[in-house]
C-alpha cells in the first residue's frame, strides 16, 4: 500500500509519452499516450502481453531506446524531465536516481569481470568514492539481497552463479547507488517458481528498507498480484486499466483486463472450458482507429471505432478506456 | 462429433483399454561432461536416472518439475531423439527398438512431439502445408493425398488453409505457428503426442485458445497426452494424472485431485506453496524454500531433495527413497511418492520405515 507519510509528491512522472519507431518502410507506433505517476515506496505494475509497449516504456523511462526511436511527451524524474537531459547528465542518473534491472541477468551483466568488479566500479563512477569504500558497499549489498557466503561471492563471474543467484546479483548492481525507481523488466520470468518467490519477496523486502518506488513490468498476472500496489493493463501501447490491484483482480473493468483474468489458468479450472479472447493483438504498424482492443471485444459498438476513447475515472482512481465501462458497471 | 457413439475402437488398439499405451521402466540418461586438454570426461549430468511410468490410454499424464528436473530429456528419450543409457519403453504392448517389438520408425508413427518453441520447430523454408504434408508423405503417402489431408489439419486446429497454407512460418505469429506445429505432429494420426512445454511461450489470450484446441482434438481424436509443462496451474487444469520429478527423479505419482489436495513429498509441497496466489489479500509471506534447484552434475546422495528438505534426517543421505504407496490405507494407492518421512509435517513426527523394496 502507498506509504501516507510520502508528501513531496510523486518521484516519478510520466505525462502523455508516445514512441515511435520510424523507418524507411514502417511506421511502429509502440507506445501511445502513457500517463501515471508514482510515489517513492510504491509498485506499479504494468501488465501487458508481448507487444503490448511495456518493456518499450520502461526503456524510454532508462533512456535505452535506440536513436531511430523518436519519443514524445514527459518523464519527470524527482523534478527533472529525463528526455530534456543531455547525454552527460543522463549518464549521471541513469545507475544513479533511477535504475533498471532485466529478464535475462546473464545477458545485463558483463561476462569479464566479476560481480565485486561490476558493483565497486558502478559506485565509484556516480560517487567518486575510493576502491575499498566501494568494495564494502558491495559486499554490504550482497547481503542485503541474501547471498550466502558474499564475500567470495564477490569474486564470482556471472557464469559461476545459478539463475537465482545471478538475478540478486543484479538487483545488488541496480540498487548500488540508492535509486529513487527501480525499474524492473520481467525479472521473474525466467526463473523456476521456487525462485521466483524468493526473488518477488526481496524485492518487496527491499522496498519496505529503502523506499524506493518500483515500475514492474510482467505478463504474469500472479506475478503482479503478488507485488503490486497499483496495477496498469496495457495494450496496443496505451493503459486500458489502472487501479490498485485488488480492484484490477476483484472487479475488472475493461473488457480486456476481464479476457485476460479469465483465460488465465488457475486452480479449479479443470473441466471447464477456457474462455478466450478470439483473435491475437493488433499490429503496431497498423492500429485501427479508437479502440484498439475493439476488434476482439465482443462488447464492441459502432463508438469504440471512431475517435480517442474517453477516460473514465472513478474516485478510488480507478480508470478505464472504455466506452461501455459505465453501463458494464453493475450499479 | 457424435459423442454417445464414441467406443475408442482404434484398429491399431492390441492390448485393449486396460493395457497401458505406454509403459516406461528404469529409464536412465548420463551426459558426459569433457574437459581438459584431453577431452576426457570429467563429470556426468545424471539428466534423467530410472524413471519409471505408464501412460494409460486416452489420459493425459502431466509431468511437472523446474528447469534441470529432467522433463524434457524424458521426453526426447521416449521419443528416440536421443538414446537412452538403458531402460525399457512398451507401446501398447511392444518394446520399442526391440527384435521382437516395434521399430523406432513404427513407434514414431503412433506417437508426436510439440516442442516449446514454435518458430525452429518449424523449418523456415518450407510452407505451412508442406510441413504438415511433409511426414507424410516420408511414410508413403501420395503428394496430392499428403496435401489435402495437410489443408484439412489447417482447418481442424483453427486456421484458414486459404489464407495459412501457403504462408513461410515468419509470416505467423506464435500462437498460429503453435497451431501448425500441433497439425503436424497430428499429421501421422498418432495415438500418443508429448507436449513439451507446447503452450509455455504464448501469451496468456493465446495460450487458453490452444489448451482449449488441445482438448477439443484429444476427444474428437482419442488422443493420449503426455503434458509438460513448469506451469503449476496449466498442468492441473489438462492433467488426469501428474507425476513430479526433481533432479532426474520422480518424486511422487498420482492422479491430478490427490497430488493437487494432498501433496505428500516435501518437494511438491513447497512447488505449490510457491505458486503466486492471484489473491492481494493473501500474498505470500514465508519463502517455501531457499536457494536454487543443485546442479544435477553430481547430485546428491540418497534423497536428491535432502539438500533443501526442512524435514532431512540422515537416512535420507544413506538410501534413494522408493515411488511406494501410503501404508495407511485411507489414502490413494495409486498416488506414490519417493520420501522416507513422506507425512513429515514436523521433524520430530514422522511415519516407520517404509523405504523397503
Amino acid at each position: 500500500m502507498p506509504d501516507g507519510s510520502m508528501v513531496q509528491g510523486p518521484v516519478l512522472r510520466v505525462e502523455d509519452l508516445t514512441v515511435r519507431f520510424t523507418r524507411r518502410d514502417t511506421d511502429v507506433a509502440a507506445v501511445n499516450g502513457v500517463n501515471f505517476s508514482l510515489n517513492a515506496g510504491e509498485t506499479l505494475t504494468i501488465l501487458g502481453e508481448s507487444g503490448s509497449g511495456k518493456s518499450v516504456s520502461l526503456k524510454a523511462m532508462m533512456g535505452l531506446l535506440p536513436g531511430y526511436a523518436r519519443i514524445d511527451g514527459r518523464i519527470w524524474l524527482n523534478g527533472r524531465d529525463m528526455l530534456t537531459l543531455p547525454e552527460a547528465e543522463l549518464r549521471k542518473v541513469r545507475g544513479g536516481a533511477i535504475s533498471m534491472i532485466f529478464q535475462e541477468p546473464m545477458a545485463a551483466l558483463d561476462p569479464v569481470y566479476t560481480i565485486g568488479e561490476q558493483i565497486a566500479e558502478t559506485i565509484v563512477q556516480h560517487e567518486g568514492c575510493s576502491k575499498d569504500t566501494a568494495w564494502k558497499r558491495a559486499l554490504g549489498l550482497l547481503e542485503q539481497v541474501k547471498i550466502p557466503s558474499a564475500a567470495r561471492r564477490l569474486k564470482n563471474y556471472p557464469h559461476e552463479m545459478s539463475g537465482g543467484m545471478r538475478q540478486r546479483a543484479m538487483i545488488a548492481l541496480a540498487l548500488a547507488c540508492s535509486p529513487s525507481v527501480l525499474l524492473a523488466d520481467e525479472p521473474t520470468t525466467a526463473l523456476d517458481v521456487t525462485v521466483q518467490i524468493q526473488i518477488l519477496l526481496l524485492l518487496r523486502q527491499l522496498q519496505q528498507e529503502l523506499g524506493m518506488a518500483i515500475v514492474f513490468v510482467t505478463h504474469d498476472v500472479g506475478a503482479a498480484a503478488e507485488i503490486s500496489d497499483r496495477i496498469a493493463v496495457m495494450y496496443a501501447g496505451r493503459f486500458a486499466e489502472t487501479g490498485t490491484t485488488r480492484q484490477i483482480m476483484r472487479q475488472p473493468l475493461h473488457p480486456y483486463t476481464k479476457g485476460l483474468l479469465a483465460s488465465t489458468v488457475h486452480g479449479g479450472m479443470r473441466g471447464t472450458r477456457l474462455e478466450t479472447i478470439p483473435g491475437s493483438p493488433p499490429n503496431l504498424a497498423h492500429l485501427p482507429p479508437g479502440c484498439a482492443f475493439a476488434p476482439r471485444c465482443r462488447y464492441a459498438v459502432d463508438a469504440c471505432r471512431q475517435g480517442d476513447i474517453p477516460v473514465v475515472t472513478d474516485e478510488t482512481g480507478h480508470m478505464a478506456r472504455c466506452v461501455r465501462v459505465e453501463e458494464a458497471v453493475p450499479a | 462429433m457424435s459423442a454417445a457413439l464414441q467406443i475408442p475402437l482404434d484398429p491399431r488398439d492390441r492390448g485393449g483399454p486396460a493395457q497401458p499405451l505406454l509403459l516406461v521402466e528404469n529409464l536412465r540418461k548420463h551426459f558426459p561432461v569433457r574437459g581438459g586438454i584431453l577431452n576426457r570426461q570429467t563429470a556426468t549430468v545424471q539428466a534423467v536416472d530410472d524413471v519409471s511410468f505408464s501412460v494409460r490410454k486416452g489420459e493425459t499424464l502431466g509431468i511437472v518439475g523446474e528447469s534441470g528436473c529432467g522433463k524434457s530429456t524424458t521426453a526426447r528419450l521416449l521419443m528416440r531423439l536421443i538414446e537412452p543409457d538403458a531402460g525399457d519403453v512398451i507401446f501398447d504392448g511392444d518394446a520399442v527398438g526391440d527384435r521382437r517389438g516395434i521399430s523406432v520408425n513404427d513407434m514414431r508413427r503412433q506417437m508426436q512431439m510439440v516442442f516449446q518453441d514454435s518458430y525452429t520447430s518449424l523449418n523456415p523454408r518450407m510452407t505451412m502445408v508442406e510441413s504438415i504434408a511433409y511426414a507424410p508423405r516420408m511414410h508413403g503417402t501420395p503428394r496430392r493425398e499428403a496435401i489435402d489431408r495437410a489443408e484439412m489439419l489447417l482447418h481442424r486446429v483453427g486456421l484458414n488453409p486459404r489464407q495459412y497454407a501457403r504462408r513461410y512460418p515468419h509470416e505467423l505469429s506464435g500462437g498460429q505457428r503453435q497451431r501448425v506445429n500441433i497439425a503436424r505432429a497430428l499429421a501421422l494420426e498418432p495415438r500418443l503426442v508429448i507436449l513439451d512445454e507446447a503452450v509455455a511461450a504464448l501469451d496468456k489470450s493465446v495460450e487458453a485458445q490452444v489448451l482449449n484446441l488441445l482438448g477439443e482434438l484429444k476427444e474428437s481424436l482419442n488422443l493420449t497426452y503426455l503434458f509438460i509443462s513448469h506451469d503449476l496451474n496449466v498442468v492441473e487444469y489438462m492433467s488426469d494424472r501428474v507425476m513430479v520429478m526433481y533432479l532426474g527423479r520422480v518424486v511422487e505419482a498420482g492422479p491430478v485431485e490427490s497430488i493437487y489436495r494432498h501433496p505428500r513429498h516435501p518437494y511438491t509441497r513447497a512447488l505449490f506453496a510457491s505458486k503466486p496466489t492471484l489473491d492481494p489479500d493473501r500474498r505470500t509471506t514465508e519463502m517455501p524454500l531457499t536457494g536454487d534447484p543443485p546442479n544435477p552434475i553430481n547430485p546428491p546422495s540418497g534423497c536428491r531433495f535432502r539438500t533443501r528438505c526442512a524435514f532431512a534426517q540422515p537416512r535420507c543421505a544413506e538410501r534413494v527413497p522408493e515411488l511406494l504407496a501410503p501404508v495407511a490405507g485411507d489414502a490413494d494407492a495409486s498416488h506414490v511418492v519417493a520420501c522416507h518421512v513422506p507425512e513429515a509435517q514436523t521433524p520430530k513426527h514422522h511415519t516407520t520405515e517404509v523405504g523397503h523394496a
